[in-house]
């Protein structure tokens, strides 16, 4: 007994250890956060909480950071907001109709399609992105939405994933609707859209913080400030110059930087589990 | 409510023949039982009635419409799944309901329509659950519910029983055939279990590799096998089919040594001392009780079923191996090794040509 609550201690002391190695830096960026730049730059930074809470965070969300030309932190969150839903919700759908096309339809070149979609899988963005890049200039789509979500859209992840979940639908559940009269569209919506949610909500989950924590793609694709994303904006903000950098500000972007993906988690997290581990089948 | 016509109807897969060319006639309200052995082309033939096989040659007419080229759901047909296929988010109501939803049915009629299938069946207090949360009796009876609301012109049928136990499948088998009366509409039936088969049938189609070997009420599938298929498929024990030689005189056949007469079958037999096979079910064999004595057996194994006895027997002096089964009545003790002479039904006798498998009388 005593041998067997010893080694719980033991177990218990390991994970908070490790929780506070995890969670410490975050933590201590809330705290820097909330004192004024005068005291974060006078080392050291102190362990608890200060009392600028409330002027640092109107400053930033409502008056505007100098150093990316005044923009307001509530527009980045805005621009950010736009283009990770825009890039979740964007590569759901394709990548559903897709999948839906591949797996429940006879067409010609039905696998050569495949195996395209397939193919893209092993070319990273990177090695394609100046010829898209040269194709969202030409089309004029820099700093506008459009150009910042369109581009990261299709994805061959997603649509395999569907695949292989559509692969395990029971082909008497397709074919007792076609005698109940359903047609390709009323199969869709009723049966494979409803049978695939928790599927959809893990996806969204990944892609929502994929598309967040973009780098490369709105860097290349935004000029003005006003359209940059809060990871974009982050960077900007920083300059090589200690004193040039408004570190209190910086802090509170990165807390609101990663807000939003945790309440996306959070909230989403009995479904994503769901959707990681079980299918209502 | 209508009739079903199959004309010469065959099915490929690929270079593969499966159906061979079946012609039926299913008579308004009439419920036809599809029996055979697994991977005989019961499914597909049911598939293609339904619309989700397509037709490699032949006509399927539903009500006298040619319906070859027609969706399932211009076929007015219900079909009831094996494993059910309910749709596994939606509630029992909503599953029943669906078909009628599609078809613009509104609101209060399939209200309507639902609850009196679901009081038919049984199904009031489950309308709100999943399938998930059901038995698999129960999901049966929603697989049936779904069919019967639509009120469709034929039910189509692939093994509903099969995933049941045994005793459930009993009383479901009656509630099925009830159902079918009461409502009467045209039924196909598939199934591999030949009780289901007999029980259920108007008429049964026994199919054997993709060709349908007879077509006939059951007391006649049984009475008067049209094949050797068919006279071992259908009956449990299975009938007994010995080879044996056309007497002289056409008098009767001779097995193992001794003449069995059959006056009554001469004109059927061919030439004297022409091989036929000749068939007995163990049923319509009695212990001798007097002088004349057709076949002596040999017991060598006894199964006791209570109502009866099974005796599987060899000929005196003949191989060991080859069965011969002999029903008894339950209460005749019978031990292995002892000798048995027994008589046979003459009005119960079957031939076979042993070239086509064919039917003789
Ligand atoms: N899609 C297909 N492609 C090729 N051959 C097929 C296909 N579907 C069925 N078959 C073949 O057709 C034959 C008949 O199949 P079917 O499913 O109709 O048999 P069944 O009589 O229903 O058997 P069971 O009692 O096992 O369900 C089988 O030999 C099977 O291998
Ligand atoms: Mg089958």
């Amino acid at each position: 007994m005593i041998a067997r609550a010893r080694s719980r201690l033991f177990a218990h002391l390991w994970l908070i250890l490790g929780l506070i190695v995890v969670a410490f830096p975050i933590y201590y960026v809330f705290v820097a956060s909330t004192h004024s730049l005068q005291t974060i730059l006078r080392p050291p930074l102190p362990l608890l909480p200060g009392d600028q809470f409330l002027a640092n965070y109107s400053e930033a969300l409502f008056g505007g950071v100098g150093r990316i030309g005044g923009v307001g932190v509530g527009t980045l969150l805005l621009n950010s907001t736009i283009v990770a839903l825009g890039i979740a919700i964007g590569k759901i759908i394709i990548s559903l109709m897709s999948a839906y096309a591949i797996v429940f339809f006879r067409f010609p070149l039905r696998m050569v399609f495949f195996w395209i979609i397939f193919i893209t899988l092993m070319l990273p963005v990177e090695v394609r992105i100046l010829p898209t890049y040269k194709v969202m200039v030409d089309l004029n789509l820099i700093d506008t939405y459009a150009g910042l979500i369109v581009p990261l859209i299709a994805s061959a992840t997603a649509t395999l994933l569907f695949r292989q979940f559509f692969m395990t639908i029971p082909n008497e559940l397709l074919e007792a609707a076609r005698i109940d009269g359903a047609g390709p569209w009323r199969f869709f919506k009723d049966i494979l859209l409803p049978l695939s949610a928790t599927n959809i909500a893990a996806l969204f989950v990944i892609l929502f913080i994929y598309g967040w924590t973009q780098y490369l793609w709105p860097l290349l694709m935004t000029n003005s400030n006003s359209m940059n994303t809060i990871v974009i904006a982050l960077r900007k903000m920083i300059s090589f110059a200690d004193a040039d950098t408004e570190w209190h500000l910086v802090m509170v972007t990165c807390i609101l930087a990663i807000a939003p993906p945790i309440l996306v988690v959070v909230l989403m997290q009995r479904w994503f589990v769901k959707g990681l581990v079980e299918s209502e089948k | 409510m209508a009739t079903i016509s199959l004309k010469d109807v065959r099915k490929d897969y690929g270079r593969n023949p499966v159906i061979h060319g079946i012609s039926l006639d299913v008579a308004n309200r009439e419920f036809i039982v599809i029996v055979g052995p697994s991977g005989c082309g019961k499914s597909t033939l049911l598939r293609m009635v339904a619309g989700l096989e397509e037709i490699t040659s032949g006509t399927i007419e539903i009500d006298e419409r040619v319906v070859n080229q027609l969706e399932p759901r211009e076929r007015d047909i219900a079909m009831v799944f094996q494993n059910y296929a309910l749709y596994p988010h939606m509630t029992v109501f909503e599953n029943m309901a669906y078909g009628l939803k599609i078809a613009g049915k509104n609101r209060t009629e399939i209200a309507e329509r639902v609850s009196s299938a679901a009081n038919m069946l049984e199904l009031g207090p489950y309308l709100t659950r999943k399938p998930r949360a059901l038995s698999g009796g129960q999901r049966q009876r929603v697989a049936m519910g779904r069919a019967l609301v639509r009120d469709p012109a034929a039910f189509l049928f692939d093994e509903p029983l099969s995933n049941l136990d045994a005793k459930l499948r009993v009383q479901m088998r009656l509630e099925i055939k009830a159902l079918q009366r009461e409502v009467g509409t045209t039924s196909l039936y598939v199934t591999h279990d030949q009780v289901e088969a007999m029980t259920l049938a108007d008429r049964l189609v026994v199919m054997n590799g993709g060709r349908a070997e007879q077509i006939d009420t059951p007391m006649n599938v049984y009475l008067k096998p049209a094949s050797v298929f068919v006279a071992s498929f259908i009956g449990s024990p299975a009938m007994n089919i010995i080879e044996a030689r056309v007497a002289a005189e056409s008098r009767g056949v001779v097995v193992a040594g001794r003449t069995i007469d059959l006056d009554h079958l001469r004109l059927h037999l061919p030439a004297v001392g022409a091989p036929v096979l000749f068939g007995i079910r163990p049923e319509h064999i009695a212990v001798s009780e007097t002088e004349k004595v057709d076949l002596l057996l040999t017991v060598s194994a006894v199964e006791t079923l209570g109502a009866d006895a099974l005796a599987h027997c060899y000929f005196e002096g003949g191989k060991k191996g080859r069965d011969f089964v002999v029903r008894l009545p339950g209460t005749r003790t019978v031990r292995v090794g002892e000798h048995l002479p027994v008589v046979l039904d003459r009005a119960a006798t079957h031939l076979f040509d042993p070239e086509s498998k064919k039917r003789l009388n």
